[in-house]
């Protein structure tokens, strides 16, 4: 071991280190309790999602993109559906676009209630991880209801949506924007004045705007930062120009700031999700009409489970001919999308999402790129650490939220 | 500038500009590359000082056969523009200057195109694997690449990929 004062030590923290936010590892050369250099290795959650898109219909790639990033799917279905989209040249109908939103903004809510619970548990308040969790549950139980299942939902789909709004989805939507901003005061009353938490984040992990921007990070590390970049407002997709809201900001850069700027987003998603309800007020299709694009089949949320309403069964089996063989083959064969290349990027809780889509004019994929924004800012880690505590370590890594399952797909 | 202002603008430097859907694609040879994103970089109207992303594909019946994509972006601008280059099947694996230099993002998201795809990047400081094991064989995301196909360790089960089940 170390018989001269200059050697340094060599630590592996993770693959599996509960504060490494699933399977990260990181190669950390400390000179005692300082990072002298760190090499993150990732890897271990890749599953091939790319490579499986290519073997299934275009409607079914909406199944595997919801599984890359799990902490938020439906950015995953919105950013994959919305390519797709753009190649078809259709749009789906407004209620649809709509709903959209709402549940993008409720899973960012619920997404960055889970980064808020985890790294309260790493930093050592381990209160706040119940309380995120507890309000976490509240969206993942809207989520249940309206589209069957608690993440992985592909519930957008190409053209619209699976399925409309069960009844009671919008009292149930509107009694969480009730409770929320009281719990999102609790949250700032545990935390904001918190000696000991703005100890371990207050001038942690600090990088400058423009470190930032040539290693590629986006979302709230960049906002915390002092640029107000949000393709919300930048490049707005699936109506987010109609809708009032403000792109919260810090200067200061810190694990602090980037805390506040989730809290701060949290409340501008309420306030999205409370004009995304008014809206909902007007009736409409939730899938475009075209009968040889549409998904055929209706769903229902039934006692146990989603699953074919059974009205449609009996339209397919009973009455109509034609839609039975429309039926399977749409279900089977899918849709032809023409022959094309788009990028579409969303705002996911994480930042730039972005969707490479390419068609070679047949039912299947040619290729789907995610640009997963985990990816692209878990570069930064080890420009953030230099230097530091290897305690700052969990810190710094923690606020840039990433979720191993979008770094890795 | 949007979409067809662009295209127009970006036609006079680079002929092959295409618009589709509201993006703007250029198409310069490999060897042109780096100094094609320099003028894209450098330009104040152009000013694509972000790189976004870098992926590829692979058309085995064409020539050439692998596509880079590279997905700028100007933040002062809020526009978009992607450069594409094609690679020819010979020789294997193909070569093209890495632009780790310019873009620092770039040092995974190549590393990711080498693992999946095979292209060297000549430069890049660190050109390992990064998905897939170390050991791994191939380059997954290659068409000629199976997508299963392999043994399973559960009595020698084997389980097809799914286009060759016969669905």
């Amino acid at each position: 071991m170390a018989s001269t004062a200059q050697e340094t030590m060599i630590i592996n923290m993770g693959p599996q280190h509960p504060s490494t936010h699933g399977v990260l590892r990181l190669v950390l050369e400390l000179d005692g309790e300082y990072v002298v250099s760190c090499r993150p290795v990732i890897g271990y959650l890749h599953t091939g999602i790319e490579k499986n898109t290519e073997y299934r219909t275009w409607q079914q790639g909406v199944t595997f993109v919801t599984r890359a990033d799990y902490l938020s799917p439906f950015f995953n279905e919105l950013g994959y559906c919305l390519a797709v989209e753009r190649l078809l040249g259709i749009e789906a109908p407004p209620r649809a676009q709509i709903i959209r939103v709402m549940v993008c903004e409720l899973n960012r809510i619920a997404s960055h209630l889970l980064w808020l619970a985890t790294t309260g548990l790493e930093l050592g308040a381990i209160s706040i991880m119940l309380y995120g969790w507890r309000e976490r549950e509240e969206i993942l139980r809207i989520f249940e209801m309206v589209t069957g299942l608690r993440m992985n939902h592909a519930y957008i789909r190409v053209g619209g949506l699976s399925m409309d709004l069960p009844d009671g989805a919008i009292d149930k939507v509107w009694d969480f924007l009730e409770l929320m901003p009281g719990r999102i005061a609790e949250y700032e009353e545990l935390l904001t004045d918190n000696p000991i938490w703005r100890q371990r984040t207050v001038g942690i992990g600090v990088m400058s705007t423009e470190d930032l921007l040539a290693l590629g990070v986006t979302g709230p590390v960049l906002r915390a930062s002092g640029l107000a970049r949000d393709l919300r407002k930048d490049e707005p997709y699936a109506g987010y120009e109609t809708y009032r809201f403000t792109v919260p900001t810090r200067t200061e850069s810190d694990c602090f700031a980037r805390y506040q700027v989730r809290l701060e987003e949290m409340h501008q998603s309420l306030g999205i999700v409370a004009q995304c309800l008014e809206r909902l007020e007007e009736p409409g299709p939730v899938m475009i009409e075209d009968p040889k694009l549409r998904w055929p089949a209706h769903l229902e949320v039934g006692p146990d489970g989603i699953g074919n309403s059974m009205g449609y069964v009996k339209h397919i089996m009973e009455d109509s001919m034609e839609a039975l063989i429309n039926h399977f083959k749409i279900v089977t064969q899918g849709f032809k999308v023409p022959a094309g290349e788009v990028y579409q990027p969303v705002e996911s809780p994480r930042g730039e999402l972005g969707y490479y889509v390419v068609s070679n004019g047949t039912n299947r994929p040619y290729r789907v790129h995610i640009r997963g924004p985990s990816f692209v800012n878990l570069q930064a880690v080890p420009a953030m650490i230099r230097g530091g505590l290897v305690a700052d370590v969990i810190a710094s890594v923690a606020s840039l939220d990433p979720v191993m399952g979008d770094a890795d797909r | 500038m949007k979409g067809t202002d662009l295209a127009a603008r970006l036609r006079n430097r680079f002929p092959d500009t295409q618009e589709f859907r509201g993006e703007v694609t250029v198409t310069v040879q490999p060897h042109d590359l780096t100094e094609a994103l320099s003028y894209l970089r450098d330009e104040p109207d152009l000013s694509f000082r972000f790189l976004s992303d870098v992926t590829a594909s692979d058309w085995p019946e064409l020539v050439p056969r692998f596509w880079l994509a590279y997905h700028l972006l100007s933040i002062e601008h809020t526009h978009r523009v992607r450069v594409k280059t094609g690679l020819p099947p010979d020789p294997d694996p193909p070569h093209v200057a890495s632009v780790v230099g310019a873009y620092p993002t770039a040092d995974w998201i190549e590393r990711e195109v080498f693992d999946f795809f095979g292209v060297v990047f000549d430069g890049h400081p660190d050109l390992r694997r990064i998905e897939m094991p170390e050991g791994w064989v191939g380059h997954p995301l290659r068409k000629d690449h199976p997508l299963s196909g392999v043994n399973t360790q559960y009595k020698g089960a084997f389980i097809p990929p799914p286009d060759q089940r016969g669905l």
